[in-house]
């Protein structure tokens, strides 16, 4: 604010000092709040029940670590599966083509409509329903049948075949469940993205003679990442927290080793907190990620993406130090 | 005003539909090599539809358009007309350039990858040549040292000139502009207009539609006036512009010099 000389004349006064409206109501509220939170908090570290230097003990433990590292790696391939069978997905509902977005149309509703659990325990016994997976010329046996060759035997219409126990370990039950899941709905995901990209910039990239595989990698797909990556975040945290399911076939995940460990010392609650808290973590690491990487879409979406939390903290401690110092930042 | 050649551009007998209501109502159009067409007329005339069958972003109900005599967007097959695969209508479009009402630039890529992207996929340049290319053109529409800036970073003028730059980076033989500052603030439409009429002069081929009489006026060899989907009348500018014979040009003239 600039000092002005006060001139009667034309009505312009000085001014030192600007007194915010006052927040004390606001104040109160706040205070009363925390002291609330403080307390709920004092209440469960307090609680000798929750037994936190159980927690402590095993939150490091080899077990829980090889669990937190299957759980890791089974959501990266959920989600990185997931995606790309929902771009596939996504392609066949937009190709124009009825025969196309129908069979895309009915997986997404297929595998939107059953539970998650169901799904894993139909792929854990799946050899139940097919003994042996074999590969072949589809509608062979019927071909054959229909044709009258006679003399032709089983194995001239099928390549190579497995018999199902063999391939279909819990592990495999897991990522063919989570994955083909995972795809439901990553492909819905991925046409809300595609489309909200402007019908301009489809002419364009025709009117340019460019190829259609490029239009969508290099024109639509930057662009509908934009509104696909918050959605994604959603599904990834999803996935991570999804993946405590495995534990009922047996796959070896972050819960699943909490509860080897808690069927041993009987001490269910701390190794239920050492699973919660390594949640926290990973979906807190996710958080952040997601932030960046909204970020990095976002180019060319704003004329100046506004400062990272961190970028206004150094700014806002730079200012401070100058107030501090008498020099300006 | 230019020398004009051969027959570049040849669109015959072209009708096109939505739903039931008839855009275009059999329209021919010739356009010589060097020729500036612009194409005039009130608002729901078809003009934007037929300069968008040009490179058959629409695909005409009936009638054809041939560049350079060939015929755009399908093979002659006897008297049958076969859809072109993708990948030769791509290549066709390739030497028409368009420039569009909304500019249309890519958001997510630099002014100088808007321009450089359909010459490295398409034509095969190398990136350093494109780049240096892009900056050529930049510099011939006015914003030279831009390439780095984003589109969302320049006014609505600077990122139409981007996309002029952008259309002609493919070396086009055949300009199409559609209402190219029908979007600008008026006190942008010159710089838009200048650069274009400088194409003009330049000896491009292009079919412009605009509501700009007065630049019509100024780079036109051809003016046509279109109505309820048909031309109604074309000729050299002075003819049209200046002495009407179908009374409504009069009305439309009238109306918008008012």
């Amino acid at each position: 604010m600039t000092l002005t000389d006060v001139d009667t004349t034309r009505r312009v006064h000085a001014v030192t000092r600007i007194v915010p409206r006052g927040r004390v109501t606001r104040r109160v509220v706040a205070v009363v709040v925390v002291v609330l939170a403080l307390g709920g908090l004092s209440v469960v570290v307090r609680n000798e029940n929750f037994g936190w230097p159980i927690v402590g003990e095993f939150l490091f433990s080899p077990v829980i670590m090889q669990g937190l590292w299957n759980t890791l790696w089974l959501t990266v391939v959920a989600v990185v599966g997931g995606f790309v069978i929902g771009v596939l997905l996504t392609a066949m509902r937009n190709s124009g083509t009825a025969a196309l977005a129908a069979v895309s149309w009915t997986y997404v509703w297929f595998f939107r409509s059953s539970p998650l659990l169901v799904q894993l325990l139909f792929w854990f016994n799946i050899a139940a329903l097919f003994p042996v997976v074999s590969f072949g010329i589809p509608f062979g046996a019927e071909l054959t049948t229909l044709l009258g060759w006679t003399g032709v035997g089983e194995i001239e219409h099928t390549f190579f075949a497995f018999d199902t126990r063999n391939i279909i370990s819990g592990l495999t039950a897991a990522i063919l469940g989570l994955v083909l899941h995972e795809g439901a709905y990553a492909a819905e995901i991925v046409r809300g993205g595609v489309a909200g990209v402007d019908a301009g910039q489809l002419e364009a990239a025709h009117s340019l003679g460019l190829p259609r595989t490029r239009i969508f990698a290099r024109i639509v797909l930057p662009q509908a990442m934009r509104t696909i990556v918050p959605n994604l975040g959603n599904m990834i945290i999803s996935v991570l927290k999804a993946t405590s399911i495995l534990s009922v076939i047996a796959v070896a995940d972050l819960l699943y080793s909490a509860q080897i460990i808690y069927n041993a010392n009987y001490r269910v609650i701390p190794l239920l907190i050492v699973a919660t808290i390594w949640y926290l973590v990973i979906t807190s690491i996710l958080s952040i990620a997601q932030y960046y990487v909204e970020r990095r879409f976002a180019r060319g979406a704003q004329r100046v993406l506004p400062p990272t939390p961190l970028q206004r903290a150094r700014i806002w401690l730079q200012s401070r130090l100058a107030r501090r110092t008498g020099v300006p930042a | 005003m230019s020398a004009q050649g051969d027959v570049l551009l040849e669109a015959v007998g072209i009708r096109k539909s939505f739903g039931a209501h008839e855009v275009l109502s059999g329209i021919d159009l010739d356009v010589r090599r060097g020729e500036v067409v612009c194409i005039i007329g009130p608002s729901g005339s078809g003009k934007s539809t037929l300069l968008r069958c040009l490179n058959h972003l629409e695909a005409p109900d009936t009638g054809g358009v041939y560049i350079d005599g060939e015929l755009i967007g399908y093979r002659l097959d006897g008297t049958v007309a076969r859809e072109l695969r993708y990948a030769e209508l791509a290549r066709q479009r390739s030497r028409i350039g368009m420039v569009f009402q909304s500019f249309n630039l890519f958001p997510h890529l630099t002014v100088r990858e808007n321009i450089t992207e359909a010459p490295i996929v398409v034509h095969g340049v190398s990136k350093a040549a494109a780049a240096q290319r892009a900056d050529a053109l930049l510099a011939r529409v006015g914003l030279a040292g831009r390439g780095h800036a984003y589109p969302r970073q320049l006014s609505g003028g600077q990122q139409q000139r981007v996309a002029i730059a952008r259309a002609l980076a493919i070396e086009p033989s055949l300009m199409l502009f559609d209402e190219p500052t029908s979007a600008l603030d008026p006190e942008l439409v010159g710089e838009v207009l200048d650069v274009i009429a400088d194409l003009a002069a330049s000896g491009s081929t292009m079919v412009v539609v605009t509501h700009e009489i007065g630049f019509a006026r100024r780079v036109a060899d051809t003016v046509v006036f279109m109505d309820a989907g048909a031309v109604v009348e074309q000729g050299p500018p002075d003819q049209v512009l200046d002495d009407p014979q179908h009374p409504r040009t009069r009305a439309f003239l009238a109306s918008v010099l008012a």
